[in-house]
Order: structure tokens, then sequence, then C-alpha cells
């Protein structure tokens, strides 16, 4: 197997399906010289036809998607920068989510939406930082986010040949990192999260370019004698929670550790879900790692304050064990 | 009337634009008989637009719709029972009673969707025009907007875009001179909408949206060209509500028109102006229009007959047609 680049990863898995599929077009800005480097190359396989650059319009272009897609296309629409989407709000929750189900069936809205760097990169402030897929997945649309080059490949095949309207998330962080990944295309399926350490002493749900950090994290607390077991959701909406379940039933502590906001967060949801469903399994309160309520400050010092890392959540393990009263 | 046009397709105008005016009607009745949940807007006085219009198109061509939409669903071949049923909240409407007034769709009939949210079809409907062109099918798409969509960021979005990939397109600014309360006198510095046209790049006109024959010659003329050139079209129909932004306006007493302003429109009443003329030049008689009329009035009334008759869908048939592909655990309901 290839060990490739993350971004390597998501470039092939679309030009596969563009190859299989002559409905699959993509729209966005800046794709026929390929800012993110995703589409690097596709306008002379595909030509413009098929790779439709656009002026800088995301609500429309947004709306375009939509139009396209219930007239029988399969449009993939590159958001080159995550905070787009607050544009194009509408056009996503009012519009594209709403209209199948406002149509009683009738209509079918088969797009995807490659936010292509969310995040925070580093130095990238207040409005290039954001994780915004809460604000999705509160209006119910189908979200995933691979947290690993392999996922990454196979989770967008999965989102473009879906028949509704699927946000998938490229964490910034990501991009660059490189994994083990088969050269022949094949699919991951939404809805399936997968555990990738397992262990006995407590349950971590990580996310994104986060799952890594937990990795290392767990790693780490292996020496002290902690068993933690990483639960990657890899679709936020839906989410698998039967393998949660069970992980949480063996470990009976639960600590999520997201980065994106913290009130009404992805965090927050699966915090009320487990309160619900296995309150008691758990030996100890629910814990938390996210962002702060605040947008992403501009110094270092401070970005790295608001954001969660593996020192945030070692610390929140090790005070969950301090606690224990079993 | 000047231009020559077949008997045939004189009562095909005529008959569409009575279909549209006794639906709505019906539709009023029923709203405050409380008949239908919710409220509408009504289309009454602007019928020679979408009339006009959709008699210019091909069935197999495109149209989005707006708020005030019967109209244009009704003339581009719509079923009124159908539509009555969607109005009723039964499972035999349009979309099973889970759309409304504001969002019959059916690509069966050409139309991608009547639309809630003022302006959003637009860029909707520049997306179906661009699955035409891409997959070299020979169809024509109407975008319907009024006068207070034209002041949306994402119409002008989208017409920039249209212009930019020669879409076979056409803008039908229905011009009734009020968003809600606000006058184009105060909402706009330019007399005519369709010079923004300009702007873009492509062409516009305004036209008398009140006189059926002006707007299907012209539709004729225009939709044909955006055939066979692709590249889009503002026409800009100017026009009369004579009722309130929505059914149930007139309790709130607002004022923002004058009686003798509503008067003067209803005395250029698109219908009664069209019948006396087509009398007048021998195309039709008016025993024929009478026909037409009286088929219609039974028309609509076996339509709400059908509609009350469809069943009233399960409550929990609320949690269904949310997605096209479907998976376990979503949509979630809100309770244990």
């Amino acid at each position: 197997m290839r060990n490739i680049y993350y971004l390597k990863a998501v470039s092939e898995s679309l030009l596969n399906e563009m190859k299989i599929n002559p409905d699959v077009v993509i729209i966005g800005e800046d794709i026929r010289y390929s800012l993110r480097g995703i589409t690097k190359g596709f306008i002379d396989i595909f030509g413009p036809d098929r790779i439709i650059d656009t002026p800088i319009s995301e609500a429309g272009l947004t709306g375009v998607g939509t139009g396209a897609a219930i007239s029988g296309l399969r449009p993939v629409l590159e958001f080159q920068i995550c905070e787009f989407i607050f544009f194009a709000f509408d056009q996503l929750v009012d519009q594209a989510q709403k209209l199948r189900y406002m149509s009683g069936g009738k209509l079918k809205n088969p797009v995807t939406y490659l936010v292509a760097s969310s995040g925070a990169k580093g130095g990238m402030a207040g409005q290039h930082s954001d994780n915004p897929y809460p604000y999705l997945l509160h209006s119910g649309m189908k979200t995933v986010m691979p947290s690993t080059p392999y996922d990454a490949k196979g989770l967008l095949v999965s989102a473009i040949r879906d028949d509704d309207p699927v946000a998938v998330f490229l964490p910034v962080n990501l991009l660059g990192t490189k994994g083990d990944v088969p050269e022949e295309q094949y699919y991951i399926p939404i809805g399936k999260g997968e555990i990738k350490k397992e262990g006995d002493d407590i349950t971590v749900v990580a996310t994104g370019h986060l799952v890594k950090t937990a990795l290392e994290a767990a790693k780490e607390l292996e020496v002290k004698g902690i068993s933690v077991e990483v639960y990657d959701p890899r679709t936020l909406l839906p989410l698998d929670r039967e393998l949660l379940f069970k992980s949480v039933k063996k470990t009976g502590r639960l600590i999520i550790f997201d980065d994106s906001n913290r009130t009404c967060g992805f965090a927050a949801e699966v915090s009320a879900i487990i309160a619900e469903e296995c309150f008691e399994n758990l030996k100890s309160p629910i814990s938390r790692i996210t962002r702060a309520d605040v947008p992403v400050p501009f110094s270092a010092q401070m970005e790295s304050f608001v954001l969660p890392d593996k020192e945030k959540l070692l610390r929140a393990i090790l005070k969950n064990f301090k606690n224990k009263g079993d | 009337m000047s231009e020559k046009i077949t008997k045939e397709l004189a009562l095909e105008l005529y008959r569409k634009m009575v279909l549209c005016r006794k639906f709505e009607e019906k539709v009023v009745e029923l709203v405050n008989k409380n008949e239908i949940y919710g409220t509408t807007h009504e289309y009454i006085g602007e019928e020679a637009v979408a009339a006009g219009v959709c008699s210019a198109l091909r069935n197999d061509d495109l149209l989005a719709s707006t708020h005030r939409g019967h109209g244009h669903i009704i003339s581009k071949g719509g079923d009124v029972r159908y539509m009555f049923a969607e109005l009723l909240g039964r499972i035999d409407g349009y979309n099973k009673g889970k759309g409304g007034s504001m969002h019959i769709a059916d690509v069966g009939i050409g139309v991608l969707g009547a639309n809630g949210i003022v302006g959003a079809g637009v860029p909707i409907a520049v997306g179906a025009a661009l699955a035409i062109k891409i997959k070299k099918l020979d169809k024509a798409v109407i975008s319907f907007f009024g006068d207070g969509a034209s002041n949306q960021g994402v119409v002008h979005e989208a017409m920039n875009m249209a212009a930019v990939w020669n879409l076979p397109i056409i803008f039908v600014c229905e011009n009734n001179q009020y968003a809600v309360s606000t006058s184009v006198k105060y909402s706009l510095k330019i007399e005519n909408i369709s010079e923004r046209s300009k702007a873009y790049g492509f062409e516009g006109k305004t036209i008398d949206g009140m006189d059926v024959l002006e707007v299907y010659n012209n539709s004729k003329e225009i939709v044909d060209k955006v055939r066979y050139t692709s590249k889009p079209f503002l026409l800009e129909c100017k026009t009369y509500r004579y009722s309130g932004h929505f059914t149930a306006e007139k309790i709130l007493n607002l004022n923002y028109r004058t009686e003798d302003e509503i008067n003067y429109y209803k005395s250029i009443c698109p219908i009664l102006t069209f019948a006396a003329r087509a009398i007048e030049d021998g195309i039709c008689t008016k025993k024929e229009l009478d026909d037409i009329d009286n088929s219609i009035i039974n028309q609509i009334d076996e339509a709400v007959d059908f509609a009350r008759k469809s069943k009233s869908p399960e409550p929990s048939d609320a949690l269904n047609d949310m997605y096209a592909t479907e998976y376990v655990g979503i949509p979630q309901k809100g309770w244990v």
C-alpha cells in the first residue's frame, strides 16, 4: 500500500468519481488553477464544463449547486475557506437541506460540499479558523470529517454517491499528513464510526485532526497505566451510536475532544446522548474539551490558549481518574 | 387586437388566466374559513404574466417560482386537484402536505419549486440552466422573481453567473410595484428593473404585464432566442396585485396603497380587457369565453371536492421524506 498525503487521497477519490460518473461536476472558486490543490490538473482532463470556476459568489454558487443537483447533475462544491458557508447559510440550510422534505420526497438533491480547509491553521485569526460543522448538524445535514487519508478517500466516495446534501469537512491540519491508502477506489459507509485504538479505562470521542492528538495522548497515558479507547465517529451526522454506546458501556468514562465551539456544539450533543442513553454505565461525569466560545484570536499565545490540545486532554483524563469513586 | 393570434391561442391564454383567478378566489375563501391552514400569497391581478410567459414554453422547459407561485404552477400545467390537496395538507397534494402553498414542487411538470425566501429560487434556476447546458439539452429555464427580490444579493450573483456561463435562462421580473408595503418608488433609483441587465452584459426589456398578448408575444420571441443563443434575458413585466401581500393583510389596515390606485388597476384587469378585445376583434365569441368560465368553475369545485376527500397524512409521516439515502438514526425525533 502507498503512503500518500491526505490532500492527495481526497484529490484521487474525486478524480476517480469524475471518471466513473459523467454527472459529477465541481463548482467553486479558483478550482481550475486549484488554490488548495485538490483539483490540480482536473481542467486538462475534464474541461471547463465539469470544472466550473465561479465568480466570488458563495451564496449564489451554493444555489447553483442545488439547481444543478435537482436537475440531474451530481455537483461537488468546493468552499475554499470554511467561513464561506456563512455567506451561503440560507442556500445550505433553508434551501438545499430542506428541499427534499418540503417537496414530500419529490426532489433529490445529491450535492457534496467540500469544506476544503476547516479549522485553525495558525495565525489566520477570526474569520479563517472556524470549524462550523455544528451549524450544519443542527439543520440535519449529513456531515463527515475524515481523520486519516484512508478515511478521506473512502468517505468522499460515499458523500458523492449519496443522494442528499453531504458536507465533507477536511481539517486543515491534516491536509499535509500522510497515511496508507490503496490505489483502487473503495468506500467507507456514512454513519460508521471506528475505534482507532482500543482501551479499557476511558473513552475519548475525538474528531478530525484531534483523533491523531488523542492517539498520542493515549500512548503517553499507557505508561501511567491508563488504557484509553479512542472513538472516531468519522461521520458526525448520522452518528454511529451503537459503537459509541458499546465503548462507553465498556469503559464507563467519557471525554469528548472536539475542535468546535462549546455551546450547542458537537461535544454537547454527544454528552447529551450519552447522559440519556448510558447514564447508569457512567462511573464519572462526562467532560468536554472544546474550543472556547470566542473567535480564534490572532496572537499565537492566545490562539493556543483557546483551542483544544493534547495537554488539555491529558489534564482532563488525569482529573477524571483522580476523582474516581471506584 | 393588432397582432394576429389564433382562436386556439386566445382561448388558451384566457383559460389559463381565468383558472388562476378562480383558483385564487377559492383559496381566499378557504383561508378565510380556516379550511386552509396558515396563509397564502395570492396572484390575483398578475395573471397575464404567468399565462403569457408559460404559454410560450414547452412542457419540458423548467421554471422556478416564488412565494406568490400558484399562477406559475397552474400556467405551467399544474393540476389544480393536487394543488388544492396540497393546500389542504392532504396526502394527494403535490408534496403530500409537507410543503403547502409556498413549496409546491414537481419536476414532472417542470416546476423546480416555489420558494418562501424572496430571491432564493433565482440561483437555483441558474443551476438548472447550468445542468441543461452541460447535458446539452434543448430546454429553457424561467426564473420568476419580484421587484422586492431584485434587491437581494443572490439575485445579483445568479444573474452574473448566468451571464458569464451563457445559460439558457429568462429572468422574469414580476414587478407588482410593492415588496409587501415598500413601494418601488422608495426601493429603486431606476425606472425599470430591466435596465440592470446591461450591468450583467445581457439584454433586458420592460413590458406591460397587464396585457397577456404583449407578455405572450415577447416571451415567445425571447424564449426562442434564449433557447437558440443560450444567452440569458431579463424580462420585466409591470403588473399589480389586487389583494394584500398575503391573505389576511387587510385586517392589518396598512393602507400603503390608495383605493384610487387599486381601482385603476382593477379597471385594466388583464382578463376583462383581453376578453373584450378578443370579442371585438372577432377572434372568439362571448359564448365561447362564458363556456370557459363555466367549465373552470366546475373544475375548481371538483378539485376542491377531490382535495377534501383526500386523506390527511398520518402524523408520523412527518418523519419521512427527509433523506433520499436513508440511514439508521436520522432524522432524530425530539422526544423519548
